[in-house]
Order: C-alpha cells, then sequence, then structure tokens
C-alpha cells in the first residue's frame, strides 16, 4: 500500500531551475503589486513616517514579503497543510508525545472570539468568567495530580522543568541548604539535562538497571548531602512505572532533597495512581499531550506545575486566588520567584483542556488511562514478533522495539521508520530513549479502534518481511510520499535557512 | 578499519603524527565511522593553548556532536583550513585531508604514552565485543 | 465521553487476547499504596451541549470584546485578523501533527517554517530566524544566554523602558547563572544614554543590552545613537539586542542597521488574537555567527536523491535531545502553529500592507493623542518621536478613570501604569491600532472628558458583567 500521494505545487517560474515535485514556496508567487489583504479606510488625518519620524530610525527599502492574492495564498497553504501527517489522517504512533484525537468541541470553545480576544490588562471586574475558569482549571488540575496547588504560567514541558528547577533553588535558598546536584535517571528526556544546567545545578547521571527503571543501588550510591534533588519521569520513556518511587522520595528526602516527576507520560496515571501521594514535590504536565489539546506542528503547548505545599509560597506571580464569587490577580507574594510568563501563561491553551478535562469528568479520565493501557499492551504483544520489546512485562501507556536485528540485513532503525511511511502511518520515535539500541518507541494513545492497532501492527510485521526479504525496499524508503529521503548532510553542509530572490542564490 | 602504523591514538578516537618538531592531530577511521556524515568542524585559533584530556574543539554530525579532547599538550601552528569548506574529509580521509590540527607539543613525554596502533586496535575490538 | 476507541467488552476481549487476565494485572507495577481506588474529586462529566453552556455562562462575566473598543495594548494588540489567517491555521491537518521529525511527512508544517524564517530575516535585516520561542519575553531571555555564551559577558543592562513583564522574566531565567540584571534608567520616556555609557565603561564585562522598539511607553528608543561599542558587534563584545515589535518594522528600520546581534520580539501583532496572554508566540533572529548557538528549531532546504527541493529540520546537534546538559537551550517547542499564523498575515498583506497598516497606527495614534490632549486636565507625557502608544497623565487614578470609562461608555481605555510603579498612579498607557474608527476614538475622548467632569453615570454597560446581564 503506498501512502496517499499528493500533487505538490509545480515551481513556479522564479525557480524554473527546480526538478518537476519540488516543494513550491510563497516567494515563487509573488507578482509586484498583488495583495491579499485590505485595512480600513483611513477616517483620520493622513500622517507620513517621513514627517513624524527621525528618517535614520525609518526604513529605506521595503522587505521583501511575497505579493499575492488571497485566493494564491489560501490555495499554497492549503496545498502545503495536505502534505502534513497528522491525528486526523491515521494512527500518530509518537512515543512520549501522546497523538491522541483532539477532540472538535474544545478547540472550538477556546477559539470563540469572547474568549480568544479577551486582553489580559482589562480591569480584574472585567475578566471574572476567564479568571474563574483558570481558579477551577488549577484547582482540577492539583485534584487530578495529587498535589496541592499549581501554576499554570509554563508555556510548555521544557519550561515547566525549568520553573521546577526554580523552585528547588528558591527552596534550598531559604533552608540554607549548600546544594549542587541534580540526579537523573539514563533515560530522561533531554530536556530535563538542559533544564537542570539552565538553572545552575550540575545533572549528575544515575543508570538504569536490567529491568529498565533506576538502579536503586547506584542512586543510594549517589545520593549525598550537595543533592538537590532529583528527577523522574514516570511511567519513564521505556513506558514502564518506577515502583521504587516511593523508596526513591524517602531517600532524596533524607538528605532534604527535593523529587521532580516529569509528568510527560501523565497519560497513564489519571484516575489511577496520584503523584502527589508518591513523594513527589514537583510535577509538571503537558496539556497538549494529556489533555488532548492540538500539538500544531510541535507548538504552541502549555506545562502547567503542581507543587507540594511546602513550595507553594514560591510559585511564580501572578496567581488567580478567590474571595467567596470574586476572582482576584494576586501579585504580591513575597517569597515567588518572580515572573516566568508576561501573563497567566497559554490562556488560551488552558481553555482548551479545561473544557477537555470538564466534558470527561473523573469516570472518563480514568477510562482515558485505562484505554491508553490497554491499547499500549494489545499493540506491544502484536508488534513483539517483528520488533522485539526492550523490556519483558506489561507496560504502562507506551512500550519500546528494538529494531537491533534489522542491522545483520544492514538495514537501520530509521529505515524501519521511513518504511512506516509508506504504509501511511507516522513514525514511531526513533533512537529514543538513548538506553535502548535502535530504539523504536510506540505510544498508540487510547483514542485508537482495536482495528487501527490490528492495521499497525500487520505493517510492522510486513515491514519486518520486507526488511529480510527486499532490505532494498525499506533502505530506500520511503517511495511513496511527496519527497524521497532528504539529504540532511549535504543541507547542514551548505546551509540554506532561508528563501533569496533569483540571482542572489548563491550569495 | 584502517588503524596506520606509527601513529598513536587516544581512548577518545583521536590520532597524533609526529612530523619533525610538529604533532598532526585528527580523529580515527572508526570515528568519523561512529558519528557517520561530518558536517561541522570546531577547531581552536593559531596560537590557541592545547592541555592535555582538554577539550579544543567539536566534531559535529547530523544527530551526534563530539568534543575533541587534546591527545596532548601544546601551542596551535595551524588549523585544516580545507575542512570549513568540506568538513566532509575527515569521513574520506580521516588520517590524511582531514586533519585537523599541527601543534606544538609542550610536554615532551605525553606522546609516548598515547596508544600503539596495536593496542588502539584491541581497544576496538573489546569495543566491538561489548556490542555484539 | 472519553473518546476512547474500545468499549469496555472489546478492551476485555483485547486484553483476553494477549494473555492478561484482568485491567488490574496490567496495573501490578504500581505499589498497591500509590493506587487509586475511589473516583478523582472532579465535577461531573459534560455532554457538548452541557459544556457549550458552562462556557457561555463563564465569558458572560467578562467583557465582551465585540462590542467593546480596546485602547489595551503593553504588549498584546487589537490588530485586524485576515479571515484567512483563521480558516488556514485551523486546519487539522496544520494545528494536529508534531514538530516536523519525519520530513518526508511534514513538508507542510517544514516549507511554512522555512517560509517565516526568511520573512523575519527580511523584517529584521538579520541572518537566520527560529520558530521556536514561547513569547516575546522569553525570546529576549534566550537571547540574552546565547550573549553570556557567545562573549563570556556577566552583567545584562536591562533600560526601565523595557516592559516590566519582560524584565521580570529576563531576571528569573538569569537566576542561578552568573549573570546579574543592571537597570539603566529612564529619562522623558527613553533610556538615558548617558547611564547608559557610564554603565559600558567600568565594571565587568556585559553581555547584552537589552532595547525594546517601540519600548514600554510606545516611545522610539534612538538606536542610531547608542554607543559605538554596542554597534560595532565586534565578536566578545556586548551583544546588542533589539526587542522589535515585527509589525512596526514594516515602516522602521531593520534593527540589524543599528549593530543588533540578536533581535527578538513577540509574533502576537501579526494575526494572533490576544487569548488572555497567550499563547501568542516569539520570534529570535541573529547574525550568521552566533547559528551554532540558536535555541530551538531551524529549518534548512534540502534535495532528495531526485534533487527536489524540500525541507527538513537542521542543526540539531544543538537542541536538548542531542546535546542534552550541554544545549544551547532547553527549549523543545517549535511555534508552529503561531508561526504558521503570522506567516500567513504577512503573506496576505505583503510589503505594503505592512506598512499601510504600521502608517495606521501611526496616523490614529497622533489623532488620538491630540483629541484627548485637549481635554482639560489630560497631557501627554513624553516628548520625542512614538509609534502606536503613548502615556497620558490624567487628572485623578488611572485605575478610576478606566473602570468608569468602561462602565459608563464601554470602551477599555488603556492600562494604568500602577499596575508597574506605583507612583504612576494617574498615568495612562493608551494604544491605537488601525482598527480604531474616528469614531470610536471620539467616543472615548466623549467618555473621559465625562468621567473627569464628573458627569452622571450613563446608562451604559457595566464592566463587571452579571449573569445572565
Amino acid at each position: 500500500m503506498k501512502a496517499e500521494g499528493t500533487q505538490v505545487r509545480d515551481a513556479g517560474t522564479a525557480e524554473a531551475c527546480l526538478p518537476a515535485g519540488s516543494i513550491g514556496l510563497i516567494f515563487d508567487l509573488s507578482v509586484a503589486d498583488h495583495r491579499g489583504y485590505r485595512f480600513p479606510t483611513l477616517d483620520v488625518p493622513a500622517v507620513e513616517g517621513e514627517q513624524e519620524l527621525p528618517k535614520s530610525l525609518l526604513r529605506d527599502r521595503s522587505p521583501r514579503l511575497p505579493e499575492v492574492t488571497e485566493l494564491e495564498v489560501v490555495r499554497h497553504y492549503t496545498a502545503l497543510s495536505v502534505l502534513n501527517h497528522h491525528v486526523e489522517k491515521s494512527l500518530y504512533p509518537l512515543g512520549s508525545c501522546t497523538m491522541k484525537y483532539n477532540p472538535k468541541i474544545n478547540g472550538e470553545l477556546a477559539q470563540q472570539p469572547a474568549a480568544a480576544f479577551l486582553h489580559p490588562d482589562a480591569p480584574e471586574g472585567a475578566l471574572q468568567g476567564l479568571l474563574a475558569m483558570l481558579w477551577h482549571f488549577e484547582r482540577h488540575l492539583a485534584t487530578i495530580v495529587g498535589m496541592e496547588a499549581v501554576s499554570l504560567h509554563p508555556a510548555a514541558g521544557a519550561q515547566g522543568e525549568m520553573l521546577g528547577m526554580k523552585l528547588f533553588r528558591a527552596y534550598h535558598q531559604q533552608k540554607g541548604n549548600q546544594k549542587r546536584e541534580v540526579l537523573l535517571p539514563d533515560s530522561a528526556h533531554g530536556t530535563n539535562p538542559a533544564s537542570v544546567v539552565l538553572s545552575g545545578f550540575t545533572p549528575r547521571q544515575i543508570p538504569s538497571g536490567p529491568d529498565g527503571r533506576i538502579d536503586l543501588a547506584a542512586l543510594a550510591e549517589a545520593i549525598g548531602e550537595t543533592t538537590a534533588g532529583i528527577m523522574i519521569t514516570n511511567p519513564n520513556t521505556l513506558g514502564l512505572f518506577e515502583h521504587g518511587i516511593g523508596e526513591i522520595a524517602e531517600r532524596i528526602h533524607a538528605v532534604d532533597g527535593l523529587v521532580y516527576m516529569d509528568g510527560a507520560n501523565l497519560n497513564a496515571l489519571m484516575g489511577l495512581a496520584l503523584p502527589g501521594q508518591m513523594g513527589v514535590d514537583v510535577i509538571h504536565l503537558n496539556l497538549h499531550k494529556t489533555f488532548a489539546t492540538p500539538h500544531g506542528g510541535g507548538g504552541p503547548g502549555a506545562g502547567p506545575v503542581g507543587v507540594s505545599a511546602a513550595l507553594e509560597p514560591f510559585l511564580p506571580v501572578p496567581l488567580v486566588a478567590r474571595d467567596g464569587e470574586r476572582f482576584r490577580i494576586v501579585t504580591d507574594r513575597p517569597h515567588s520567584i518572580g515572573r516566568l510568563h508576561p501573563y497567566y501563561g497559554n490562556v488560551g491553551v488552558m481553555l482548551c483542556a479545561y473544557a477537555y478535562v470538564r466534558s470527561l469528568g473523573a469516570e472518563g479520565l480514568r477510562e482515558a488511562s485505562r484505554a491508553a493501557l490497554i491499547n499500549a499492551n494489545y499493540l506491544m504483544h502484536k508488534v513483539d514478533c517483528a520488533f522485539p520489546v526492550a523490556k519483558r512485562g506489561a507496560c504502562m501507556h507506551e512500550f519500546v522495539s528494538a529494531a537491533a536485528w534489522t542491522r545483520s540485513h544492514e538495514v537501520r532503525n530509521i529505515d524501519v521508520a521511513k518504511r512506516i511511511l509508506d504504509y501511511g502511518f507516522h513514525a514511531p520515535t526513533v533512537s529514543f530513549p538513548l538506553i535502548v539500541p535502535d530504539a523504536l518507541m510506540i505510544e498508540p494513545t487510547e483514542t485508537e479502534t482495536r482495528r487501527s492497532l490490528d492495521l499497525f501492527a500487520e505493517a510492522l510485521q510486513a515491514i519486518a518481511v520486507e526488511v529480510r526479504e527486499q532490505p532494498d525496499v525499506v533502505r530506500g524508503a520511503p517511495h511513496g510520499t511527496c519527497i524521497g529521503r532528504l539529504d540532511e548532510a549535504a543541507a547542514a553542509r551548505r546551509l540554506r535557512v532561508r528563501w533569496n530572490p533569483p540571482g542572489e542564490v548563491d550569495d | 578499519m584502517e588503524i596506520p602504523d606509527g601513529l598513536r591514538y587516544t581512548k577518545e578516537h583521536e590520532w597524533v603524527r609526529q612530523e619533525g618538531a610538529e604533532l598532526v592531530i585528527g580523529i580515527t577511521d572508526y570515528a568519523q565511522e561512529q558519528l557517520s556524515d561530518i558536517v561541522y568542524v570546531e577547531l581552536p585559533e593559531e596560537g590557541a593553548e592545547l592541555v592535555q584530556d582538554e577539550p579544543f574543539g567539536s566534531v559535529e554530525a547530523v544527530k551526534a556532536v563530539s568534543d575533541l579532547c587534546a591527545p596532548v599538550s601544546g601551542v596551535v601552528e595551524s588549523v585544516n583550513e580545507a575542512l570549513a569548506d568540506d568538513p566532509g574529509l575527515i569521513n574520506r580521509s580521516p588520517y590524511e585531508e582531514g586533519w585537523m590540527v599541527r601543534a606544538r607539543p609542550s610536554e615532551a613525554g605525553e606522546l609516548q604514552e598515547l596508544l600503539s596502533a596495536d593496542q588502539y586496535g584491541q581497544l576496538l575490538a573489546e569495543l566491538e565485543g561489548e556490542q555484539g | 465521553m472519553s473518546y476512547v476507541g474500545h468499549t469496555r467488552e472489546e478492551g476485555a476481549a483485547m486484553l483476553a487476547e494477549i494473555g492478561v487476565a484482568s485491567f488490574d494485572d496490567l496495573l501490578a507495577q504500581i505499589p498497591e499504596r500509590f493506587r487509586l481506588t475511589g473516583l478523582l474529586a472532579l465535577p461531573p462529566a459534560l455532554s457538548e451541549t452541557e459544556l457549550r453552556r458552562l462556557f457561555a455562562e463563564h465569558l458572560s462575566h467578562n467583557y465582551d470584546p465585540a462590542q467593546t473598543p480596546s485602547f489595551l495594548g503593553g504588549g498584546i494588540y487589537d490588530h485586524a485578523i485576515p479571515a484567512a489567517v483563521d480558516g488556514l491555521s485551523s486546519r487539522a491537518e496544520f494545528s494536529t501533527a508534531y514538530t516536523p521529525y519525519q520530513a518526508e511527512v511534514a513538508q507542510g508544517t517544514l516549507a511554512a517554517i522555512f517560509e517565516f524564517q526568511t520573512m523575519i530575516c527580511e523584517l529584521t535585516g538579520m541572518d537566520v530566524a527560529n520558530a521556536s520561542m514561547y513569547d516575546g519575553a522569553s525570546a529576549a531571555a534566550e537571547a540574552v544566554l546565547l550573549a553570556r555564551a557567545a562573549n563570556k559577558g556577566t552583567r545584562v543592562l536591562l533600560p526601565e523602558t523595557v516592559h516590566p513583564r519582560t524584565r521580570g522574566v529576563v531576571a528569573t531565567y538569569l537566576d542561578g547563572t552568573d549573570c546579574r540584571v543592571e537597570l539603566i534608567p529612564e529619562r522623558d520616556g527613553r533610556l538615558d544614554g548617558a547611564a547608559l555609557a557610564q554603565a559600558l565603561e567600568g565594571g565587568d564585562r556585559v553581555a547584552a543590552l537589552i532595547v525594546q522598539q517601540p519600548n514600554f511607553y510606545g516611545c522610539l528608543e534612538a538606536l542610531d545613537a547608542l554607543p559605538e561599542t554596542l554597534r560595532a558587534g565586534t565578536p566578545r563584545g556586548p551583544h546588542l539586542i533589539v526587542s522589535a515589535d515585527p509589525l512596526s518594522l514594516g515602516l522602521l528600520a531593520p534593527p540589524a542597521l543599528f549593530g543588533a546581534q540578536t533581535v527578538v520580539g513577540d509574533l502576537q501583532p501579526l494575526g494572533i488574537p490576544p487569548q488572555g496572554g497567550g499563547p501568542t508566540g516569539g520570534y529570535f533572529a541573529t547574525r550568521q555567527a552566533w547559528i551554532r548557538r540558536l535555541p530551538g528549531r531551524l529549518v534548512a532546504e534540502a534535495r532528495d536523491a531526485a534533487g527536489r527541493r524540500g525541507f527538513t529540520l537542521t542543526l540539531q546537534t544543538r537542541e536538548q535531545h542531542i546535546r542534552r546538559d550541554k544545549a544551547t537551550s532547553n527549549i523543545c517547542t517549535n511555534s508552529a502553529l503561531l508561526m504558521l499564523r503570522a506567516t500567513i498575515y504577512l503573506a496576505l498583506v505583503g510589503p505594503q500592507g505592512l506598512r499601510e497598516v504600521a502608517g495606521q497606527c501611526l496616523a490614529r495614534g497622533r489623532y488620538a493623542r491630540r483629541r484627548l490632549g485637549e481635554i482639560s486636565g489630560v497631557t501627554a507625557v513624553h516628548g520625542g518621536p512614538w509609534f502606536r502608544e503613548f502615556v497620558l497623565r490624567l487628572p485623578q487614578s488611572a485605575e478610576q478613570v478606566v473602570a468608569r470609562v468602561l462602565d459608563e461608555a464601554g470602551i477599555l481605555a488603556g492600562i494604568p501604569l500602577a499596575r508597574f510603579d506605583p507612583a504612576r498612579e494617574r498615568e495612562l498607557l493608551v494604544a491605537v491600532t488601525e482598527k480604531r474608527s474616528c469614531a470610536e476614538i471620539d467616543a472615548l475622548v466623549a467618555a473621559l472628558s465625562a468621567v473627569l467632569a464628573g458627569a452622571p453615570r450613563g446608562n451604559g454597560r457595566t464592566g463587571e458583567r452579571k449573569a445572565g446581564g
């Protein structure tokens, strides 16, 4: 089966040297004086920039933006859009990314003009409805993770991690602790060590044991007086629950360290277990993963952070507080780490997630996590014969298969991933976590049906046969996409990171 | 896998070749193969000081990056300017055209303490064993 | 409704097929003491109809943006958003995709990012732009981190004319590093050049100066008169970081001309609704020299085996998923959907449209400031060149005046500056975009006059709307 072929635009005359089938750019369509939008007629006295502003601050040459009609713009971006794989097309089993269905109603409610056009600096009294929704949403998230309080500010999971590390600092500073190190398992997301360093701590890597979980003996050895805390992803990036988390938290707390839980994989736990009961002091959630807000091609997301009571005084400002029926914006918090976001975080994303939480309710959230576990275990079982699972036993919401065996056929895991595209699915996460050689990390999510999982498993089984019988087909994949595999090395060596007008191409 | 005799090697997969009073430094065939297509090399300026085991630059591939650790201490005399335009030279000719820096050593004994071709070959055999 | 793909019975059958006796067996790896036996304490599940009702009820307690002319700015502006921006960016092909890791099935997002990078380079005059920033404030903080890594400076000069919240975010980002923030005082609404020169002369090495253009008060900073050390752009010299409103760059000179090493800003004016302050998206553009220190995602042109042009993520070794603790930034986001909106906006308006909209802000702003300044007791605070926003001094508390103008005339008059500085109790920040008609400006003038004159309350709408009201 070939992926649905899509006609890409013919290259325009401006780039006539490009072979047919090249991806077109809006600049190729530009014609002098074409316009795609009309602004209101000026009904106040006109002024010229040259009269009002110093000439030295004015532009003397127009930016070379495209000049195109509205229809051309619409056609161009419609044509580009269909070149994307997306959740509404077919399975998108990108591990650790939770590519679940994004219910239409949530986006519609969050984007309606009465919500989307609210200015955050309007008087408090004129924003009572918005503040109420934020306040309720914050409480709901605190309930779902079992934490004392939640900050909605972080614009993404990585910013949530950074906030977590700032909270670590604030806590230790207040207590006069001399802390330097933050412990991380070797299966951690790359954002974890980066966030640790960004906040002035030193990361220290803890090896995973043979079962894919943190090696408790190695951890015990690493913990010392300078340990500021630990960052744990739970379930971890192998899709396994870190069942030692209670003991880990006790050991960390024994040296007055703190436990940060990367909640990227919370989709496995909703209504089934509470991080707040596991000794977690800080946790971030990804609304674009667990709470079904659209991933947007990589953003915007939101990464709210839940904290224990001890850390609540340090949360960033402003916070929304409730006095009876009235909601207030609170900025006067003496121990706060300050500002992380100019306003209240990604409110547009929160409203979408708020609608999700309200439409599912407690039972629906539990049902979602339950089904995520069933789908992942079912698919793991079906895929195992083709690409053996890295760690035996039940998984949580995702699992990691290894494609190492294909090396003897001179096929790499990236080739397998590219071949999956030909079967009409998105590829799994490739080569992560780092501790599994040639990893394929697969997360089907709860919104897939059994039929959809079966089709994907059949595709992997067929590819495994191809690897043995027709390795060239796999190595040369993809064959059915709008463009073939791109030469990334050549692109990086001779970097072109912007379009140039014809004639300036090689400047 | 090419491991020319007469060169000295490090556990970090660099090689050193003595040419008169100068030492030429690069990365081994094994290193370039592990990294795969090299797209960029960050090298020190002429006159920069090398300190044994300290990073002096980095080599970048599409999905991997590796620090270059100084095999010996010394002062950089010149760097291979050709790598700026064609970093693929390292992939194609790791021991000749893909050399990286030329340095004047400052600690006499360091070179002799590095691995011989045989010893480096043994190290690679052990690494292969671990992976296999 | 939980949108799950199978019924309980199907789920049980799937488990049976893989040899799992019951769902609880899957939970065996979670110690029993951590398992939740009861239900989460959340309100009951809602159908779509009930959910609509809930949102309608909540939203009725806000002002109605469609009926309320707004002169609010301070970083978030009420600019026109072409219908095609919504129509195209809301396509599921764009909105439900993720980061374009598999280039062959992500050419839509990748090509749009490449267009965006080009447009931002054209507006700012810089060599390279990413598509990753959360907002303008965090983009400014990332620019400081780049400067610090490039020149090893430890002092960051922040004029008081930079938005106080941007200053706050930068300070939070720098906590835990060896960098400290030094305030450069304001003088008649602009950064004090003499104080800046002094700060540059003595003390430890300066990592960067951030200049906001137009600044927090709407005034234009004299980018052309900054000290030579900032304009020279020497490799280890202090970095000039300009935080520029991208819409203003339809009229204003690209900051690259003034020696900026990095130009950042918020994308909100380019087709992105206010959304209660976020998400707005940021942009980040820098010099070729710093391309390997760029935070976030970057897209490059590439060719397939047949020579066809496509696009791919590039220089990924800078990023956290490869370089981990040595990454240039911890950012993983790629603000694709916001960047897409800005790209479509810029494609629709084109160079002439961008110049026109900036020019309209200029004209409408001037009309508004002149008319408002005619009201007895009301004066414009700053002289010199300005763009779309200005500060008025009122004869009484701006917070109270704003509340009354909203209450009595249904107009949002501006942002009281006392929220940022208690000493500015009577000052009001007023923004005028191309959407504010002459009639709306006149209505603001009338409402403000009436409120200040102590006229009796009219029968207007109320800022604090009651349920059903």
